[in-house]
This record gives C-alpha cells, structure tokens and sequence, in this order.
C-alpha cells in the first residue's frame, strides 16, 4: 500500500522541519521538506501530498509578532492553492510557530499573544484532548513540551463558546503527570480557558502549542531515565517511543485504514 | 517620504504588564499607575495611502491589535510618553523585516535609500516627575546603541505625536583612501598604533591596537617596498596581527620556551595523547579550522568551538551575547566544507546582581557603565534570543559571581556541529580555495557596526574603546544563510572553502582563505552595502555579523547563486582567489592594498616574554568549626555560585532539533546539574555529553592547580553523566587580564603547564580553544577616582564526549528509596579557596590538588559500571563539596537521605571540611541494593566508600563516624533555599 505523504513547510527561520519529517517518516509516512519558495515557484506540487505541516521555529524571528510574516507571504502568494488544499480530503497541523502561522493566515481560529511572563519558555506540560479529530484518536492525555515566548491563546467570550460547543478545542493544559512531577502549573501562558491547541475544517487542521516531536521518544521525557529504572527493576525494558509520535501515527492511519 | 504606522493591542498586553512591574521596583519617587506599548514602523518610501492601508493591515493580527497611520496612537490620558529607537547604524532587525513583509505584499522592492525604521513608545501614567520619567527611559534603553526621546502629555498633544524623525545613516563622501605617512617622530608613529589613522578631517579612526615595535615593523617594510602604506593596508595589518587574531601571548617565546605556551604545552598534549591512542585515536580536525573536530560514528563528525565575547558585553550586554552566540554558531558553519549547529553552551562570569557599585569609563563621569543587574539580564537576553531563534537547543551552560567581573563580565559562547565525514565523495573537514575560484560574500550586506572589533577586544576596556565596535546580530539572515549553505550547497560541492567574517571581517576571512589558494584579488567596490558612504578601509574590516566567505568555482557559480537567490539570500562575487603570493585589494579600479601574504600573515614582531614569579604570602587560615553546620548548609545553597539558575535553564530552548537526553534542569526538583546529553542524530542512539570546568577562585592561590581542577572537573562531569573517560576531549579557553605583567604571565604558564600535564594523563587531547587576555576595566569609580577591575585567571575548560547509547546516560537525581549512597575518591583538607570558606571571609591555601592517576582509575570503573547498568544516579562533587552534591541528588529527586562519614576516605576529620572540601575526583552515586555486589565487585578497593541510604522521608540526615547526626535538612527547606537567590529573576 502507498505510504501517505506529508510536506513540510521551511524557510525564513522556520527550524523544526527535519525533526517533524522524521517524527512522520517513523509514523510511517513519506515526508519532504519544502522552501517556501520553492512551493511559491511550483504551488501544483502541493497536491500530491496528503499531509501539509508547518512546524515550529522562529519565522521572521517573531518580529511584528510570531507567525505574521510567514503568514503574510503565504497569503500573498498560496492563498487559493491552499484554500484549494483543504477543501479536499487532506490534513493539516500547525506545531508552535507552525500554529501561530496558520492562526494569522485564517485557517484556525483565536490569536496566540504573549505569555503572561512575558518571557520565552521551554518546559513540560499536560495536556487534556477535548475536541474530536483524525489527529487525536486513541488519545486521552498526553505529554509534551513547550517552548515558546507567545503561546498565550486569546479570543472574543463568543468564539471561545462557538470553540467548545464545536469540539474545535483540540487540548487543554491540564494538571497531570509532568506539572505533578515537576511541582509545575498546569497553564504556562496565561492561555484563556487554557487552551493549548485548536481545531479548523472540521477537525482535519490541528493546530497545537506544545510539540509533540519533542515527546515522540521515551528518552526525550524529563523524567526518563527514573522511569528507565522503575521499569528495568521489574525486568521490563523501556519503551522506544514517547507519547507524542501518537499524533503523526494518527495521521497516518487516517488515510492508511 | 516619511509615513508612520502605530501599532497597539487591543487586549491586555502582557509586555506592558510586565514592565509596569519593572519599574516599579526601579526605586521611583512616584507611582506607576499604567503602562502602554505603541510599536512604531517609520516608512521612508513612496507609498500611496491604499499601499500604506494595505502595509498596515499585513502588520497587525485584527482579533487583538489595532493600527492607525500618521496620526498618533496613543492612550486618552497619560503622563508621560517614552519613545525608545536604535541609532544610526544600528542593526534595525524589526525594521528589516517590516520592509520585507511591505515589499512582498505591495509586490514592489524598495529602492536604493528607502527603508522602513521600527520603534516602541511607552505611555506610562502615574504621578511621576520628569526625573522618574528619565529613571524610566534609562532602564529601556542603552544609550550607546538606542536613544529615547521623552514627552510628556502636554508636549506630546501640542506636537501631535512623537515625531518622525528616522535614524538614517548618512555618511559623507570622502577621499576613499589615504596614504598614511609612517617616516614621523616615534611619538607620533606610536599615537598611529595606539589611537588610529589620524583622518583628514583631523581626528583619529580608532584604535589599530598595534604596539611601537609591530608599527616598526611596518613602517620597516614599507620602506623596503619604497612607498607609504595606505590605510586599507594599515588598517588590514592591525586586524591580521591584533592579539584576538594571532594569540601572539600563546604564540611568542616566553623565558625557557622558545616555542611558547600554545605549542609547548596546548598542541603538544594533543599530540602526545593522540600519539598514545595510536589506532583508538577519535581527533579528525585540531586547531586548524574554526572549530575542532572528532569522530561521531562511522559517517558523521562532530565539531566543537567556544568563543568569549567579554568586551561588547560590557557595553551592550545584549548586543555582545547575542553575537556572541551567533557568531560561534558562524564557526560551526565555517568548519571544513559547513557543519550544522546542533547544540549551543553558554558561561557567563558576572558581579553579583545585588552589587549597586558605579563605574565610568571617563573622568568626567559621563560615560557610565551599566550596572552589574542589567548586564546580566542583557546578557541572558542576548542569549535567548540568538538560540533560540537559530533553532539551536543551548542546554549546557553556567553562571559564576565574583565581584572583579563588575568591570568586563566574561561570556562564553561555543556551538557544537554536526557533518558527515564526506559530502559528495570529498573528506568534509578539507577545505581548499583553488586559484580562479570567486571570493563571495554571503549573508548580510556590510555597515559600518563592527569597525575596530577584533583590535578593540585585544586591549583594556576604557573611554577610548570605539562604541562602533558593538555590533547586533540579524538572526533571520544567519538562519536563512546557515540552512542554504550547510542543507543545501554543500553537499552538492557547489563551493571549495568556506569561512566566518568574524573578527577582522573580509579583510581576515578573504586573507586566511588566500593562504589556501596563495593569493587573492578583491574589488571592495563590489561589496554589497548596507547604506552608502561606506570608505574602503571601513567596508574591509568592517565586523557587520551574519556573513560568511566562500570559495565557489566559476562554473557552480550560477548554480550557487540561483539556490540563494531561491532561499532569499544575498551573495555576490567580490574577487577572486588567485596564487600571486598577494593579497591586492581594489576599490573603483584603484590599487588599494598590495601585500605579500606572507608579511600580512607572518611579519609581526617576535616578542621574548618573561615571566616573574608572583609573590604571595598566604597562610593556611583554619576558622573554628561551624556552630550550627545545618544553618551553614541552608546558606551555602542560597549562594548565587551555588544557587538555581533555573530561570536561566527554562528561557534557553534546549529541546528544539529532538535530540534532548539529559537536560539543565534535572528530576522532580528540577535542579541544575553539570553535564547535559543530546542527540544530534535522530536516526542514530548516539549522544553527545558536553560538561565544563571552570574554578577561577582557586586562581587567587595558585593556578596550576587551578587548571588541574578545571580539566578534572570537566573530565569529572562528563563520565558521572555516562560518557567514556577514554573517549572525551577539551577545548580551553583562557581569560586573562593584564597579561603583559611578568606576573601574570608567570599565572599563565603554570596553568599551561598544568593543561599539559593533566590532558596528557587522562589522555583527553584539547582540540580547540581561544582566549582573550585583556579583560580589564580601565576607568572611574563613583567619586571619580581612577579604577582599574581586572577578572581573576579564568580558565574554562568544556568537555565533548561521544555515548554510544543514549539510554546509558546517567541523571544526577537519586532513582528510589532504599538506594545505596557511594563516594568514589577520597576527601582531604582542602578547603582553599572553596565557596565555604568565601561565605566565612576566608581565603586559605589549601586549594584541591588533582590525583590525575588516582582519579583516572576511579573515572575508568565507573564507566565499566555504568555500562553494565549499576548505577541509578550520579553526580559529580564539585563546588561547595559533598554537601551541596548530596543536597542537588536529593532535590531533584525529591528524596531524603540518611548518610555517615564513618567509611569516608581521605585526610579530612573535621565535620565541615567533610561536608564542605572541594576535593577533585569525586564522584557520588547511587545503586540499587540488588546490584551492590557486583558494583562493589567493579571498584574492589577502597577508593569508595559507601555512605548510607536514600530514604523515603524527605530529609537529608548527615552523621558522624559515632552515628550523631551532623546536620539534618528537610528537602523541601533545601529546596526553597536553592531557589531563594534567583527567584525573582
């Protein structure tokens, strides 16, 4: 059977491109790298894929605030091919940056602000699945890291309402194993109804702060190497992968089942 | 024509609350009631207003920003506006990205002199007088790199705003290029050196930083050649010959060593350990490239570099780091044919932040230095934001206090690469400029920020130090360039060499690549530039960052410049390589330089250096025993050189590139631990274990030892967190200061001394290093009297090592209750010099001395057991001794511990120096019980001696040999004093 295949967004300061390809190639995707640019140069190319991912990074070093820049030059340039994109069976996730991106270009809802410390951060987080999608099945909670400086979800009372009568809140920070663990507050933005990621076109388009990337091996965990001996004390091994690779199997399995 | 959009949120900004906050605590005589951020573009450029509405749309998100165009944005009532705005010439990153966004949505370039100018206005109400409203534009801006413009309400409603003004380069054409006359009296000839050309419009240029007997030299080989030089040809020599380029301290003779220090003792331990290794030798590239290089498994290398960046931070804390960092990151790139950053490390040597002294660099007192706080948080901040908008994870790193960084604060940066072996069936770490191959620039178009760089880290820091020689990264651009050349160019052999524009910028680049090739023609002219007006000798040493040069071959050159055009990068031809034996520089078809290659790189003046033996009166000071050893305990904690850095930790992304293993901040305590692990190949269970060693206050008693602790420390962090003691190398990283002073000199040879010995017995070769060996403050104190600060011999050794399974590495926390507790090596009387004693007022003698053979042992088993999966934790015993590594396993792992000194090896006895002594080579870990057999089986002799238990109850229980207990701490009393000292930052 043909292995779905997913593009991946690049350049001006995008950075996470070659680890979100490979958290898709081990899912058991076709994944490719694309500059920006050279989708501008031939947009056609974008519908052979299945999946369209904008991951994390820094684009346009955030200035005039994240995702803006990159936002623009996609709507300047691929507004019709993508709006094209998505009206077919096709998926999407913005991750991080990737999501700040998607929020300024119109394809997910709310705005993503400053942290309420006004300071980047990179740190651990829960998280609660709320909404339904093809990128959520199967999952409960999870576990994954931010790192950010603007990651704080807003929106008018109104939308924030539509949001959750729609299932369209894909996660909520929530108090679980790693806040537990770390002694660290379930909410590390400020993010209203503590949002961490949202849902567009009917669940195909997830858009998501944390990094599940960050959390697709056990060895990347904060607390691994404690959980490597509890399990081998048992006589078990512990396990190759992390909670986050779940996330991309879903994606996978979507056009795979 | 000039047009002004304002930009403000219309929900509750975050940016705005914080700052309120800050100035509050700046100690105002009013009260700050609110704050509000207006974000400024000034466009000068012909935009009609449909293109301006249009502009202005691109530049907000509508859901929570708002917008107006040439009217004011600003709050209904305020009292005061405070209008922060870079300089002339400095790097406007905002602005740059604003015109780019403008150009592509208007679907139009700007033309030559358009540009767009970004500012941020402050409207902060409050009954505040204008004094507190300067307080306040203080604490925004840096006056040597930004200036504020202050209004209050009733100046601001009368001048309908606050202006439009923009901060445009405007240089004056003048004759290009001088000729400078070198037959004048010694005075003069030695004013040249010291204070620069002297321009035709009667000042001087900026220090050369050349001495009378370099400017001899020249003048000497000018007059052979029959002619003045020009000041492109003086200009170039300074930067090629300044100390930050030759290392002339570590290169030049000195007493018995006729080949100095670098060769004497840095090379030749090098190659006496990869001698030794014969066929186990890892080193692929030492010392001759931008970074060091070793291998990382059968296809990939793994280079390592670390730079300080000590006296632009001094100035312009964020500035000097963020260059710091992303320059380092330029010496990855520039290793061989282009390594890809994959890890970032940070050191950063301050005076204590609570330290309110005031220094200026003028008699006068108007030239004030920043205080200790704000360097440090320019710093941190610099940091920040040059990693992590690189996309390149900074997880290892440290921070140090001692007030003789007050002056110059030291701060380390270094990047580790990753490359395969070969790229497109070329050996990756050879580089070769051939003849006929194009000199291109690459990256960001040339200013006039930078000039005087590399001369001006090579002397004292004072009031004549060029403020141009501060320069800011534009981090967009180095990403954009770093991903075309190392992802993309590469390894389609599309170029033959690379390199930095570091220090020296082209004229130091193009002249060390000339080397490869033997010569090298350039035409300046060509040079792309960021406004015009720009002199030759300026556009040559210009240090503007986020540029690289290459060699590409005339027939890849359209290939090449096609692809960067694509990624949106500038690269322009400016020469050729040739092998004419010269380096000639033209500009407007001129004949501007004309040097041999050999004097520019070789002429300068051989100096015999002496040493003297400093003379040091000490006497091992013994103050009476502790009285309340837990109180002491609880304070040691909360010392900055001992506290949490974890605000530091948590603002560096350390996880970006999803190769994390070992992270800063470690267990449930999140406690910082000494040595992190990364991944820098997904595909591959490889990591690489960095650690640091870095003991500057030994230095005060003797430095020999201060280097062996260094190095052991290093070597020390890296096996507790798993790495092979047999598979590790160092980079050095000397920071001196006033190393013209026999006596220091004396300091720096017995820390050479010291690095060979103990490199060559753990058999860890060095494979890169720099130093910088003028770190002092010449200048004022408050009342105007003279002042000169001058940091401690600081000498940083870093540590790389390759892990063949990730899953092998080891963490600092204790796992679970019931756990054994062992120390490996023994501990002596050793407190000289030690952190507890600086709490006690004391200085003592007694610094650690380093058993290398002992120790190598120790490290050797440990391996073998951590390899066969016996230890559940460890950590390596290093500042504040014992304790304070009981104190960190047991914080992070939020599980008390019940231990006796009564098997504890060594000479010490008395209960605070067993708790307290620095004692190298020492190691503290932990087993579970089930494996203690066959872990004691490892170690078979005495070198360990177990101490006890880790317990469930949150305590840490210390006794002595009778079983009385010593000391008893709550873990959780240990934790809020770990985090008391940092916990507002």
């Amino acid at each position: 059977m043909k292995k779905p295949s997913a593009i991946i967004l690049s350049g001006y300061g995008l950075n996470c491109e070659e680890e979100t390809k490979f958290a898709f190639e081990i899912a058991g995707a076709v994944a490719d790298v694309v500059h920006i640019n050279d989708l501008i140069a031939e947009p056609r190319c974008l519908r052979r894929y299945n999946v369209l991912a904008v991951p994390g990074g820094f684009s346009y070093g955030d200035d005039t605030g994240s995702g803006k820049a990159y936002a623009n030059k996609m709507k300047n340039h691929l507004w019709h091919e993508l709006q094209e994109f998505f009206e077919g069976d096709k998926l999407g996730i913005g991750i991080c940056n990737g999501f700040q991106v998607l929020t300024n270009f119109g394809l997910l809802p709310g705005a993503l602000t400053f942290n309420d410390s006004a300071r980047y951060i990179d740190r651990w987080v829960d998280l609660k699945v709320r909404g339904e999608s093809p990128w959520l099945r199967g999952i409960e909670r999870m576990s994954a890291p931010i790192a950010h400086g603007e990651g704080k979800f807003v929106g008018a009372e109104e939308m924030l309402d539509k949001l959750e009568r729609e299932n369209a809140v894909a996660f909520a920070y929530t108090k679980g194993e790693m806040c537990k663990y770390q002694s660290l507050a379930a909410n590390p933005n400020g993010s209203l109804r503590n949002i961490a990621g949202v849902l567009g076109r009917r669940g195909r388009i997830l858009g998501m702060m944390p990094h599940p990337e960050r959390a697709m091996f056990t060895i990347q965990l904060p607390h691994w190497t404690y959980l490597k001996e509890k399990i081998e004390r048992k006589g078990g091994k512990l396990p190759q992968y992390g909670p986050g690779l779940q996330i991309f199997r879903n994606a996978v399995q979507y056009f795979t089942s | 024509m000039l047009s002004r959009i304002d930009i403000t949120y219309s929900i509750p900004d975050a940016r705005a609350v914080t700052k309120k906050k800050y100035f509050e605590g700046l100690g105002l005589r009013g009260t700050v009631r609110d704050v509000v951020l207006v974000d400024s573009y000034v466009i000068d450029a012909s935009l009609n207003s449909k293109e301006l509405r249009r502009a202005s749309e691109f530049l907000v998100n509508p859901l929570i920003e708002k917008y107006s165009i040439n009217t004011p944005q600003a709050p209904k009532k305020f009292n005061w506006a405070i209008e922060i705005e870079p300089l002339p010439g400095v790097t406007d990153n905002i602005g740059t990205t604003v015109r780019e966004v403008i150009e592509d949505g208007v679907g139009r370039r700007f033309k030559t002199g358009e540009n767009v100018y970004a500012s941020q206005a402050f409207f902060v109400s409050g009954r505040l007088s204008r004094e507190d409203a300067e307080s306040i534009a203080d604490s925004l801006h840096n006056p040597l790199i930004q200036r504020a413009h202050i209004k209050n309400y009733r100046e601001f409603r009368r001048d309908g705003g606050m202006g439009v003004a923009v901060p445009k380069v405007k240089l004056l054409r003048e004759r290009p290029v001088i000729e400078v006359n070198l037959e004048v009296g010694e005075g003069e000839l030695e004013e040249i050196g010291k204070s620069g050309v002297l321009d035709p419009k009667g000042f001087r240029r900026g220090p050369l930083g050349l001495d009378a007997r370099s400017m001899e030299a020249i003048r000497a080989h000018f007059r052979t050649l029959g002619r003045d030089p020009t000041d492109v040809e003086l200009e170039s020599i300074a930067q090629t010959w300044s100390e930050h380029c030759k290392h002339t301290i570590f290169a030049n003779p000195i007493d018995e060593v006729p080949h100095g220090l670098y060769r004497t003792y840095i090379k030749a331990a090098t190659e006496e350990v990869r001698r030794r290794k014969g066929k186990k030798d890892f080193c692929v590239s030492v010392f001759t490239d931008n970074s060091g290089a070793i291998a990382f498994d059968r296809d990939y290398l793994v280079t390592h570099k670390v730079e300080t960046h000590n006296s632009p931070s001094a100035l312009d804390p964020f500035g000097g780091a963020i260059t710091g960092i992303v320059g380092v990151n330029r010496d990855a790139i520039g290793f061989g044919l282009g390594a890809k950053p994959v890890i970032n490390i940070y050191g950063f040597c301050f005076a204590d932040p609570r330290d309110t002294s005031v220094l200026y660099r003028d008699a006068a007192r108007t030239q004030r230095m920043l205080s200790a706080r704000r360097i440090m948080e320019g710093v941190v901040k610099g940091v920040n934001t040059g990693g992590n908008c690189s996309g390149i994870p900074t997880p290892q790193g440290f921070v140090l206090f001692d007030k003789r960084y007050r002056g110059k604060p030291l701060v380390f940066a270094g990047t580790v690469g990753l490359i395969p072996r070969k790229s497109k069936n070329r050996l990756s770490h050879v580089k070769r400029a051939r003849p006929g191959d194009y000199v291109v620039m690459v990256g960001n178009r040339v200013g006039i920020d930078g000039i005087h760089g590399a001369t001006f880290s090579s002397g004292a820091l004072d009031s004549r130090s060029p403020i141009a020689a501060v320069q800011i990264d534009d981090t967009v651009t180095q990403k954009k360039m770093s991903d075309a050349l190392v992802k993309e160019s590469r390894d389609k052999a599309l170029y033959t060499s690379i390199t930095d524009n570091g220090a020296g910028g082209l004229s130091c680049s193009v002249a060390e690549m000339a080397k490869e090739s033997g010569g090298c023609l350039v035409d300046l002219h060509k040079a792309p530039l960021k406004y015009p007006g720009l002199l030759p000798w300026q556009i040559w040493i210009s240090e503007t960052q986020d540029r690289m040069t290459l060699a590409v071959p005339k027939k890849k050159w359209r290939q090449f410049s096609d692809l960067m055009k694509r990624r949106g990068v500038e690269a322009t031809v400016i020469g050729i390589f040739t092998n004419s034996g010269r380096c000639v520089v033209k500009y407007e078809r001129k004949t501007v330089m004309n040097l041999n290659l050999d004097f520019l790189h070789d002429g300068w003046p051989k100096r015999h250096l002496r040493t003297t033996q400093p003379f040091v009166s000490r006497k091992e000071m013994t103050p009476p025993p502790s009285r309340n050893l837990s109180r002491d305990f609880l304070k040691m904690l909360a010392r900055p050189n001992l506290a949490s850095y974890a605000f530091i930790s948590e603002q560096f992304d350390h996880e970006v590139q999803a190769g994390s293993v070992l992270k800063p901040l470690v267990g449930r305590g999140r406690v910082n631990g000494d040595a992190t692990a990364t991944r820098p190949l997904l595909h591959s269970n490889r990591a690489v274990v960095l650690s640091h060693g870095v003991c500057p206050t030994y230095s005060d008693v003797n430095t020999y030892h201060m280097a062996a602790s260094a190095v052991d420390s290093a070597v020390r962090g890296a096996v507790a967190a798993g790495a092979d003691p047999d598979n590790l190398a160092l980079l050095d990283n000397f920071c001196w200061s006033s190393s013209y002073d026999p006596e220091r000199l004396a300091e720096l040879k017995s820390a050479c001394e010291a690095c060979y010995d103990y490199a060559t017995a753990y058999g860890t070769p060095f494979i890169s290093g720099k130093d910088s060996m003028f770190n002092d403050f010449k200048g004022f104190d408050e009342e105007g009297r003279p002042i000169k600060v001058s940091v401690p011999p600081t000498l940083l050794i870093s540590a790389i090592g390759v892990v063949q399974d990730a899953r092998r590495c080891i963490s600092i926390d204790f796992k679970m209750p019931g756990d054994l507790i062992y120390l490996l090596g023994d501990t002596h009387n050793e407190l000289g010099a030690s952190e507890y004693y600086a709490m006690r007022g004391e200085l003592g003698d007694s610094v650690p001395r380093v058993d290398s053979a002992r120790n190598i042992t120790i490290y050797r088993k440990l391996f073998r057991a951590i390899r066969k999966g016996l230890v559940a934790s460890s950590v390596s015993v290093g500042r504040g001794g014992l304790a304070i590594a009981l104190a960190k396993s047991s914080m992070a792992a939020k599980l008390g511990a019940d231990v006796s000194f009564r098997l504890l090896g060594g000479s010490a006895t008395r209960d605070d120096v067993l708790l307290f002594s620095e004692s190298q080579g020492r190691i503290l870990v932990s087993v579970s019980p089930e494996k203690r057999k066959e872990f004691e089986k490892v170690f078979k002799e005495k070198s360990i001696a177990l101490l006890g238990r880790v317990t469930w109850e949150r305590v840490l229980k210390i006794r002595r040999k009778s079983g009385k207990a010593v000391a008893r701490l709550g873990v959780d009393s240990m934790l809020q004093a770990y985090r008391s000292m940092f916990r507002k930052y």
